[in-house]
């Protein structure tokens, strides 16, 4: 029997993005009332690890007209620009709300918040509160979304499925971790804010809880997975782990070296010019990957790696602004970065890609919303730059929290049996899935080969063979994960049936950028191919679209919102 | 670092309340590798000796909050404890001092309603629309280095429950509204950008509260982020009792 309850939204997601959300929706109406799901406590979702901080225009010598284009020019070129400009208005408001609701941001001596400079970025604008900046933006939501009575939180609850009726949305069906119960959740007008995907690949900065399952949950019912083929590699990831070492050390001054102690960034010409250490993202993961390739690579009991050197910043600098680095670093690789370099290599990081949606956070789907990184409303197009992710959450959230509200407001609740119905057909198919005997593939193996296939084909670097190899590997891997071997038949706390569940939406979205890596014959922000290594607008300025099909992904493709910044060659 | 791989003993709690009475052992065998933390361990039998074990993990770089487990008696976040602080067997166990849910599992419900009792959200006397005048031209409030240090370390807290576990006051008195809780509130009221002192001392005066704290400074021991909730409680107590005494000579606490 699934419990049926009534809300006026249902947000799933309480990370950053989610519960903004929640709260910009409680502020609008105070009657009316907001469903919050989420699989882990909020204060657990994975925004609690940002680290380096959140953009938004603070200074004098800076307007939004700065941080607009160099978005753009980080997204190179396909980031859609109305939503660019809407964001980088939106962003310093976003930031001082979050100060006015307690975010301990760090201080100047004149009382006002701090700012530091970033990959990509021309101007120091973010903003950061030492370098644990998305924990305490979500400790701090979080915090401030208890102040709401009419904010309904579902903890610990697996959202697998949404529930829909004439093609809207109304509701979400979920499963009661603790007990196993399946529930409806039942609404006008639902928000994903489920997160990324990063966990397809074996070595992600990403928690464990970052599974994708918004994305496969929009995927199912027909919406579009858009430029699923952009996958952020952060340039200094720790070896073993893939813990992150913020970009933050090296915008407080770091350095990156090779074997030879060289300051590689600066020695060669890879692209980013003067700004160095300071270029984005993927021209310094493609350096580095490029010294490992000229031999000038670190090869010793952390694998083949280069090393990030701040021992030139001193000790106080380092206690001020990157505490957690040097804990991260003595903890995970045993080495003080106040003394020694530390180790790093690059490390898939962030979905650019993700549900297609709009500058009102709606997607194609009447009611269906999505904000933070499940989405993709095309800010960061190719290649995002460091610390426009996190506000990104919070302008998309509001946009999300507000949209939705409104919407909910003009439509009706749906017929309750129908929605019922779904749910309770959705329970049955997660019933026969726990202990389930019925096929023989391990979860835990049939993760790891998806990871092979992924890191083997999707990496930095690319080749058209090798993504075809993955578009295959991925759509086999997809079949199998419909006969897993499970083995624990208990209701209460099933880790593994959400395992399960978990791997089921990974390689649904796996596949989709493995198909549409393999499509885009060109090479442009994070997506590297060998065989075409320069950008083509002619053939490729647009948008890639991704839509089910049991045979695999249907590519389709959507126009670019261009502007007033013409495409040029992105060099720094 | 240690120095090679060398297989350990791993002994586990396992309760499902589907089938169990009481609480069990469960012993694995463990290959480990070098610069493992406890929570790797676990993982492994997870992914390979039994997947129906149940645990709670996300981050793996200690700031989710969500892995602390005993281990060998000690409340300890899995993913930061080196497997290296241990001999060839070891222990781990659900958090003492909550229910058990299922195997390594707790229930924190009771924990969520201590958190939200000591309303930890800036309280101002006047709504953000009335209040501009504090505000700047970006915003914000202002706020020195000094006054944001002086709340700082207590925002730091990753609602681990690490002191709950460790709490001797806890274990005797599950009411007690504990470390974590009693920190957070003074986060806000030395906050200098909150006006709320006077409510949350008001919470902190009722039973089961600050004055409930036997000084046995367990949970700054065992805190893996260095909150000192042992000296938030004591600021608290005294914060309490000075809000208290001025209310006796100014009506509504000063105001
Ligand atoms: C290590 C690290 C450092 C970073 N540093 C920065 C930085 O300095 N600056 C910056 O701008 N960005 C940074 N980023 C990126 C940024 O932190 C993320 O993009 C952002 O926090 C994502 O927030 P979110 O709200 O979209 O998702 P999350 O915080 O991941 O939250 C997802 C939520 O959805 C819930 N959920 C997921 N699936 C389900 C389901 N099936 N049912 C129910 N609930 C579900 C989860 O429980 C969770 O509450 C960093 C990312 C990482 C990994
Ligand atoms: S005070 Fe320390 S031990 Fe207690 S919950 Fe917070 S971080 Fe954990
Ligand atoms: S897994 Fe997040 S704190 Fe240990």
């Amino acid at each position: 029997m699934v419990q049926v309850s009534r809300h006026d939204i249902v947000i799933v997601g309480g990370g950053g993005a989610g519960l903004r959300a929640a709260i910009a929706a409680a502020e609008a109406n105070p009657k009316a009332s907001i469903a919050l799901v989420s699989k882990v406590y909020p204060m657990r979702s994975h925004t609690v690890s940002a680290e380096g901080g959140a953009a938004a225009v603070a200074r004098d010598d800076d307007n939004f007209e700065l941080h607009g284009f160099d978005t753009v020019k980080g997204s190179d070129f396909i980031g859609d620009q109305n939503v660019i400009e809407y964001f980088v208005e939106q962003a310093p408001k976003e930031l001082a709300l979050l100060e006015n609701w307690g975010c301990p941001w760090s201080r100047e001596e004149d009382g006002t918040v701090s700012t530091r400079a970033f990959g990509g970025m021309t101007i120091k604008r973010t903003w950061f509160a030492t370098d644990k900046v998305g924990f305490h933006m979500l400790h701090s939501l979080f915090q401030q979304s208890m102040r709401y009575e009419n904010i309904v939180r579902y903890d610990e609850f697996f959202v697998t499925k949404l529930l829909t009726e004439n093609g809207a949305c109304k509701g979400v069906a979920a499963l009661e971790i603790r007990t196993g119960d399946y529930h409806a959740i039942l609404g006008r007008a639902v928000i994903l804010a489920t997160g990324g995907a990063g966990k397809v690949f074996p070595f992600t900065t990403n928690g464990a809880i970052k599974t994708g399952d918004g994305m496969a949950l929009a995927y199912r019912e027909g919406v579009a997975l858009k430029d699923m083929e952009f996958v952020q590699y952060h340039p200094t990831g720790l070896p073993g782990t893939g813990i992150l070492i913020t970009e933050a050390s090296r915008g407080e001054g770091g350095y990156l070296r090779n074997k030879d102690g060289d300051r590689f960034l600066v020695d060669y010409d890879y692209g980013v010019g003067k700004k160095a250490e300071l270029g984005p993202r993927d021209m310094i993961s493609r350096a580095i990957i490029q010294e490992f390739e000229a031999g000038r690579g670190i090869d010793d009991e952390h694998g083949l790696h280069a090393s990030l050197d701040l021992t030139h910043l001193g000790e106080a600098h380092i206690m001020a602004k990157l505490p957690f680095v040097r804990e991260l670093a003595r903890t995970y690789v045993g080495v003080d970065p106040v003394h020694q370099h530390i180790p790093i290599r690059p490390v898939v990081h962030y979905m650019m890609g993700g549900v297609d949606t709009n500058i009102r956070a709606e997607t194609d789907m009447p009611g269906l919303y999505a904000a933070g990184e499940v989405a993709c409303g095309s800010l960061n197009g190719a290649n995002r730059l460091g610390s426009n992710s996190l506000t990104e959450c919070l302008v998309f959230g509001n946009s999300a929290g507000v949209h939705s509200l409104e919407y909910a407001s003009g439509t009706n609740e749906g017929n309750e049996a129908s929605l019922r119905a779904q749910a309770e057909e959705e329970a049955a198919r997660v019933d026969s899935l726990r202990g389930s005997k019925q096929g023989d593939e391990k979860i835990a193996d049939l993760r790891v080969e998806m990871n092979r296939v992924m890191e083997a084909g999707c990496g930095v670097y690319r080749e058209q063979e090798t993504m075809k190899i993955a578009e295959k590997g991925m759509h086999e891997i997809r079949k199998r994960a419909s006969s897993l071997h499970l083995q624990d038949s208990s209701k209460v706390f099933n880790t593994e049936l959400v395992a399960a569940l978990e791997l089921m939406n990974m390689v649904e979205v796996a596949e989709t950028l493995a198909v549409s890596a393999a499509h885009r014959k060109e090479s442009r922000g994070a997506h590297t191919c060998r065989d075409f290594p320069h950008r083509d607008d002619q053939e490729y300025l647009y948008h890639t679209m991704a839509y089910r099909t049991e045979d695999g992904p249907r590519l389709d493709r959507k126009d670019v919102a261009l502007g007033h910044w013409e495409p040029q060659e992105r060099k720094y | 670092m240690s120095e090679g791989k060398k297989t350990i003993k791993l002994e586990i709690t396992r309760f499902d309340p589907d089938v169990d009475e009481v609480p069990k052992t469960e012993e694995y065998e463990v290959p480990t590798e070098p610069g493992w933390k406890v929570l790797d361990a676990v993982n492994y039998v997870k992914d390979h000796l039994d997947p129906s074990l149940s645990h709670r993990w996300s981050c793996r770089m200690a700031v989710c909050g969500s892995c602390g487990m005993m281990v060998n008696g000690e409340p300890k976040l899995t993913c930061k404890t080196s497997l290296d602080e241990y001999g060839d067997s070891i222990k781990v166990e659900p958090l003492a001092n909550f229910p058990i849910v299922r195997d390594l599992v707790v229930e924190i419900d009771g924990f969520m309603d201590k958190f939200k009792s000591v309303k930890p959200w800036i309280i101002r006397a006047k709504e953000r629309a009335e209040d501009m005048e504090n505000l700047n031209e970006r915003g914000t409030y202002s706020q020195s280095p000094d006054e944001l240090s002086a709340f700082k370390q207590f925002s730091m807290c990753i609602n681990c429950l690490l002191c709950y576990s460790a709490c001797p006051v806890v274990a005797n008195e599950p009411e007690f509204i504990g470390p974590a809780a009693i920190a957070l509130g003074h986060r806000y009221n030395t906050d200098s950008r909150d006006e709320g002192a006077a409510e949350r001392n008001e919470v902190f005066r009722g039973e089961g509260t600050v004055f409930s704290c036997s000084f046995a400074n367990e949970c700054s021991e065992v805190c893996p982020k260095n909150v000192d909730p042992a000296s938030a409680v004591n600021q608290a107590k005294l914060g309490a009792v000075v809000d208290w005494a001025k209310g006796l000579i100014l009506p509504r606490g000063g105001a």
